[in-house]
C-alpha cells in the first residue's frame, strides 16, 4: 500500500484534514473517509455527473479528481448546500417541482444548477438544457428538472439581496 | 431550442371528483432527505467492521472453466476470503415464482456465480472479500482461471440455426407444448390463435409484410447494483440493499445459500432506479456467502462496466408482421413472427411482448409465434413493459404504412380499430373497461396535433401502445398516534415516490392530510408480505392495501367512539374525516386519536390484499421530429404523450412517469444499443458510449393526463409507469418517414442507421 499523505482542505466552510492514498479519487474520500454519502459513484469515469460537487466554485466530478489534488482546496458538497434551518430555494424547487425520482441523480444536479445560477442568475430553457447535460438523470426525462431550475432562478431574483 | 413557453401548464388538482387528497400535489415525504444528499442508498450504508467484496468476471463470451486456482489471491495480504459456484447450494432445476416472472433456480445460481460454463461476457466467476476494496480488487486479479474458449453466438437469428454454437448442452425446445429430442438454442416456440388469418388475408384490400430488427438496450438506472450482507453467529442473515422487491431478494438468498426464509432479513436501503433491472439478485447471495466465511459484513458494489455486462439488458429482437386491412379501413388479419434474445438462460419477455403486440386493436383473425432463444449476453430482464417496446415498433410501422396506403388518418385509423370493453386480444383475454380510445381523442383534441407542422425535413409520427399491469400481494400496517397522523409501513420500495402516493389514499379514506400521514418503507420482518415493485402495481395495489388499513382503522375508531359514548356501535360512523355519533356527537380524527391511548388498547389499521382488476393501461403519443438528411441524425421538435392513467393520485408523479418512461422509449429508438466484437464483447460498457438522453438531446415532454377510473380499484387507479416506453420508438420511425421518406426497420434509429437509408433511398432514384 503507498503511503497516505495529510491533505488539508476547506469542505463545506470547515477546515478538514483526511488521510489518503494518492490513488483514491476525492469521490471515494468524500464517502469512505469523510462519510459525505451525498455525492453518488453512477459511473466512476465523468460520465453522468451523479459525483458533482464544488471545487474552488467550479463543478467536478469527484470521481476524476485524486484526494491529493485537494490540498488547499475550497470544496463545497450536497450536504453542505442547505442552511442550518431549512433548503435552499434549489433544493426547496425541486421538491416543489417534482423535479425527482429515485433522487440518486438529484444530489449531483443541485450542485450543478447551483454552479449554474452563480453564473448566470437568469437562464432560459436552453441554457439550462446546456450547462446540465453533463448530469445523467434516467427517471424524470428532465422536464421537471428543467421547470425546477427555472423555478429556482426566478424565486432567487424575486427575493431582496442580501443586506 | 425553447420548448416550454408553448408547453400548456399541466392541469391541476380536481377533475369535478370529490376528493381532498387525491389529485393534489403534496411535497413527498421522503424529499428532504433526497434534496439534501441524507437518503441512504445502497452503497451508503457502513458497518463496524465492514470489509469488500469484488467479484471476478469472465473476459470470454462463451468457455469452458477448467480450474480455478485461487492460491495467490489468498495469500495476499488483507485478503479474508474467495468464493466460487461450489460455496453456493445447488438448488436443482426448480422453478420458482419471483413476483413478475418465474426462474430456475439453477440457472439462477449459474449465473450468480458461474459452475462449469460462462456464458457471456462479464459472466461472473468468484469472488473476493478483502479489508478494502484496492486489496479485494488486486486479489481477483490473482485468480487463475483456465478457460477453454467455444465460440460464441450474440445473434438471436444466429442462435435459431442448427448449425450455431450451443449454449446448453440440456435445453431442448418446448416446441407448442412438446420437448424437442435434439437441444437447441431455442427454449420456447409457443403460438396464440384467433379466427382464421387465411380468410382474413383474403378479405384484406393492403396485406403488408415486414421484418424488423431491435438492439439490445440496458435498464441504465444511475445506481449501480449493491449489497451488504451480515451472516451472524446465530445463522441469521442481514442483507442490506436497493432492490425493487425485499421479500424477492430474501426468497432467492435463502434458497441460493440454504438458509430459513425466517433467517434472512432483507433492508430495503432507498434505491436509485431499476426499470425492472433490480429485481433479480446478483450480489446478495455472494456477499451472505462471504460473511458467512469471514464473520464480518461485506459490501459489494458493482462498476458501471459491471452493470452493462453482467446485469439484465432487455432483449434485441426479430420481429416479422403481417397486416391486412380491408377497403373499409377495417383489420382483417394480423400475422406475427417474433423471436426474442433470452440472454444466457431461458425466460426473455418474448410472453409479454406477444400479448402486447395486437393489443391496441381489435383483429378478428389473428396468429402470433413467439421464441425464446439464449445467446452469449447477460441473462435479459424486465424492463418497463417487458417484451411490449420491440413489439409496438414493428407493429405500428406496419399500421402507419396501411393508413399511409389506404390514405387514412393515423388517429382516424385507431378510432375505428382500437379496442374497447369487450374486445378480445389475439390470446384470448377480453378487455374490461379501458382507455385506449380515450388516448387517442385526447391526443386528436390537442393543441400539438392541430397545429400544423411546417419545415423542410420535418415529419409528424404517432404510435399507440399497451402494458398489462398487474395487481399481486400488498400489506400495509398504520398507528394512529395520539397527535392525530398516522404512521404508515408499506412493503413495496419507493423508486419514484410512491411512498406518498400509497400515504395519500391512506389520508384520502381517513379524511386527514397527506402531510399527517408518516410513511416507511419496512423491511421483510417489520411489514407483510409484499410483492416487487413492478409491473405498474404500486400506486394501484400497495395503495388499495392502505385503503384497507384505513378502513381498518375506520372500523376501530368507531368502537372506540362508541364505547366512549356509550352508545350502540351500530349508530356510529365514520364520515368526513371524523366519527358522528347520535345526537349530533362528533369526534374529529384528530380529536379521537388524541383519547385512544386514554380509553383502551392502541388502534393499528391492517391492510393485505391481492386485487385482481388492475385494468390495463393504453398510451397515444405524438412526436414531431426533424431530420439532417446530411447525417441521419433525428431531433425531436415537440412531443406529445396522451395515457389512461385511471385516476392520478398525484399528478406530478403521474406526469413524471409518463415523461421518464416516453424519454427511455426515445433513448431506445433513437440512440442506445450494445455494440458487440465478433468475440461477443461489449465495446460500449460505459455511459459515455452507450449513450442514453441527456437533457440537451429533448425538448418538454408534453403529457396528456387521461383518467377512466379503474372500475378494479377503490379510487380508480390504474398502474401508468410502464406503457409510456412502449409507443415512442415506433412514433419516431413514423415520423422519420414523414419527415425524410424512409421507412425506418431497426433499431436504434441513430444517424448512422438513418443515414444508410436516406442514402439507399436516394441511390434508388
Amino acid at each position: 500500500m503507498a503511503k497516505r499523505r495529510v491533505v488539508t482542505t476547506t469542505i463545506n466552510g470547515r477546515q478538514t484534514e483526511f488521510l489518503c492514498e494518492p490513488r483514491q479519487t476525492l469521490l471515494e474520500v468524500l464517502r469512505d473517509t469523510l462519510d459525505l454519502t451525498g455525492a453518488k459513484e453512477g459511473c466512476a469515469n465523468g460520465n453522468c455527473g451523479a459525483c458533482t460537487v464544488l471545487m474552488n466554485g467550479r463543478p467536478v466530478d469527484s470521481c476524476l479528481v485524486l484526494g491529493v489534488e485537494t490540498e488547499g482546496a475550497v470544496l463545497e458538497t450536497i450536504e453542505g448546500v442547505a442552511p442550518v434551518d431549512g433548503l435552499d430555494p434549489i433544493q426547496q424547487a425541486f421538491l416543489e417541482n417534482a423535479a425527482l425520482q429515485c433522487g440518486i441523480c438529484t444530489p449531483g444536479f443541485i450542485m450543478s444548477c447551483k454552479s449554474l445560477l452563480a453564473e448566470n442568475s437568469d437562464p432560459t430553457e436552453n441554457d439550462i438544457r446546456f450547462y446540465l447535460a453533463g448530469n445523467l438523470c434516467r427517471c424524470t426525462g428532465y422536464d421537471k428538472i428543467v421547470r425546477a431550475v427555472l423555478d429556482a432562478a426566478k424565486k432567487r431574483n424575486a427575493e431582496p439581496a442580501p443586506a | 431550442m425553447s420548448t416550454i413557453d408553448r408547453t400548456p401548464a399541466h392541469a391541476t388538482n380536481g377533475n369535478g371528483k370529490p376528493y381532498k387528497v387525491i389529485g393534489t400535489r403534496p411535497i413527498r415525504h421522503d424529499g428532504v432527505d433526497k434534496v439534501t444528499g441524507r437518503a441512504k442508498y445502497g452503497a451508503d450504508i457502513h458497518l463496524s467492521g465492514l470489509i469488500y467484496g469484488v467479484v471476478l468476471r469472465s473476459p470470454h463470451a462463451h468457455a469452458k472453466i477448467r480450474s480455478i486456482d485461487v492460491s495467490q489471491a489468498l495469500a495476499l495480504p488483507g485478503v479474508r476470503a474467495v468464493v466460487t459456484h461450489k460455496d453456493l447450494r445447488e438448488p436443482g432445476d426448480r422453478i420458482v415464482e419471483l413476483g413478475e416472472g418465474a426462474v430456475n433456480l439453477r440457472h439462477l445460481s449459474n449465473n450468480i456465480l458461474a459452475a462449469d460454463k460462462v456464458l457471456y461476457k462479464g459472466h461472473a466467476v468468484a469472488a473476493v472479500a478483502a479489508d478494502s476494496v484496492h486489496i479485494a480488487e488486486q486479489a481477483a486479479g490473482l485468480i487463475k482461471v483456465d478457460y477453454e474458449t467455444l465460440p460464441a453466438v450474440i445473434d438471436v437469428e444466429a442462435a435459431m440455426k442448427p448449425s450455431a454454437p450451443l449454449l446448453h448442452a440440456d435445453l431442448f425446445t418446448d416446441e407448442l407444448g412438446q420437448k424437442a429430442k435434439a437441444p437447441s438454442n431455442v427454449a420456447k416456440h409457443f403460438r396464440f390463435e384467433k379466427g382464421d388469418i387465411a380468410k382474413g388475408f383474403a378479405q384484406a384490400k393492403v396485406v403488408i409484410e415486414r421484418e424488423f430488427r431491435t438492439a439490445t438496450v440496458h435498464q441504465g438506472y444511475i445506481e449501480p447494483h449493491n449489497a451488504t450482507a451480515m451472516w451472524n453467529a446465530d445463522g441469521y442473515i442481514t442483507v442490506w440493499t436497493s432492490t425493487q422487491g425485499s421479500f424477492t431478494v430474501r426468497q432467492q438468498v435463502a434458497e441460493l445459500v440454504n438458509a430459513p426464509i425466517s433467517h434472512v432479513k432483507v433492508i430495503p436501503m432507498e434505491i436509485g432506479g431499476g426499470f425492472g433491472g433490480k429485481i433479480r439478485v446478483y450480489l446478495e447471495p455472494v456477499a451472505a456467502i462471504l460473511s458467512k466465511r469471514t464473520g464480518k459484513p461485506v459490501k459489494v458494489l458493482m462498476s458501471r462496466a459491471d452493470v452493462f455486462e453482467g446485469t439484465g439488458p432487455t432483449p434485441a429482437s426479430y420481429i416479422r408482421v403481417k397486416l391486412g386491412v380491408g377497403s373499409d379501413g377495417k383489420i382483417t388479419a394480423a400475422e406475427t413472427y417474433m423471436a426474442y434474445e433470452a440472454g444466457a438462460y431461458p425466460g426473455s419477455p418474448i410472453g409479454a411482448g406477444a400479448m402486447c403486440i395486437f393489443a391496441c386493436y381489435d383483429i378478428p383473425n389473428g396468429r402470433i409465434d413467439g421464441y425464446d432463444v439464449v445467446v452469449n449476453k447477460p441473462q435479459t430482464s424486465a424492463y418497463r413493459a417487458p417484451g411490449a417496446t420491440n413489439a409496438a415498433f414493428a407493429l405500428e410501422t406496419v399500421v402507419d404504412e396501411a393508413c399511409e396506403q389506404l390514405k387514412i388518418d393515423p388517429l382516424e385509423f385507431r378510432l375505428k380499430n382500437g379496442v374497447k370493453e369487450g374486445s378480445r386480444r389475439v390470446d384470448g383475454p377480453v378487455f374490461p373497461r379501458i382507455g385506449m380510445m380515450e388516448t387517442v381523442e385526447a391526443v386528436k383534441k390537442s393543441e400539438h396535433w392541430n397545429t400544423p407542422l411546417t419545415g423542410k425535413h420535418r415529419g409528424r409520427g404517432v404510435a399507440s401502445g399497451f402494458w398489462f399491469n398487474c395487481g399481486l400481494k400488498s400489506s400495509a400496517s398504520a398507528t394512529v398516534n395520539p397527535d392525530g397522523t398516522v404512521a404508515l409501513v408499506e412493503g413495496s420500495t419507493d423508486i419514484g415516490g410512491s411512498r406518498t402516493g400509497i400515504a395519500m389514499q391512506l389520508a384520502e379514506t381517513l379524511g386527514i392530510a397527506a402531510t399527517d400521514v408518516v410513511p416507511t418503507v419496512g423491511d421483510t420482518d417489520s411489514v407483510g408480505y409484499t410483492d416487487v415493485t413492478g409491473g405498474s402495481r404500486v400506486t394501484f395495489a400497495t395503495g388499495y392495501a392502505a385503503y384497507e388499513a384505513a378502513r381498518d382503522i375506520q372500523r376501530q375508531m368507531v368502537e372506540r367512539a362508541a364505547r366512549i359514548w356509550e352508545v350502540d356501535a351500530a349508530k356510529v360512523s365514520y364520515e368526513n374525516g371524523g366519527v358522528t355519533g347520535p345526537d349530533g356527537k362528533r369526534f374529529s380524527f384528530k380529536e379521537l386519536a388524541e383519547q385512544i391511548n386514554k380509553t383502551g388498547e392502541p388502534i393499528v389499521g391492517r391492510g393485505t390484499v391481492d386485487p385482481e382488476g388492475c385494468g390495463g393501461a393504453f398510451a397515444t403519443h405524438v412526436v414531431d421530429v426533424e431530420v439532417d438528411p446530411e447525417t441521419g441524425k433525428v431531433d425531436i421538435i415537440r412531443y406529445t404523450a396522451a395515457q389512461d392513467v385511471g385516476t392520478a393520485i398525484h399528478p406530478s408523479y403521474v406526469e413524471g412517469q409518463i415523461q421518464g418512461g416516453t424519454v427511455q422509449g426515445i433513448g431506445w429508438g433513437l440512440n442506445e444499443e450494445y455494440f458487440y466484437d465478433a468475440a461477443g464483447t461489449m465495446r460500449n460498457s460505459t455511459f459515455l458510449d452507450y449513450r442514453i438522453p441527456t437533457c440537451y438531446d429533448l425538448p418538454m415532454i408534453d403529457t396528456l393526463v387521461v383518467e377512466v377510473p379503474n372500475p378494479g380499484h377503490p379510487y380508480g387507479v390504474r398502474g401508468v409507469g410502464e406503457v409510456p416506453i412502449v409507443p415512442p420508438p415506433a412514433a419516431l420511425a413514423n415520423a422519420i418517414y414523414r419527415a425524410v421518406g424512409v421507412r425506418m426497420k431497426q433499431l436504434p434509429m441513430s444517424p448512422p442507421n438513418v443515414l444508410k437509408e436516406i442514402l439507399r433511398k436516394g441511390a434508388s432514384k
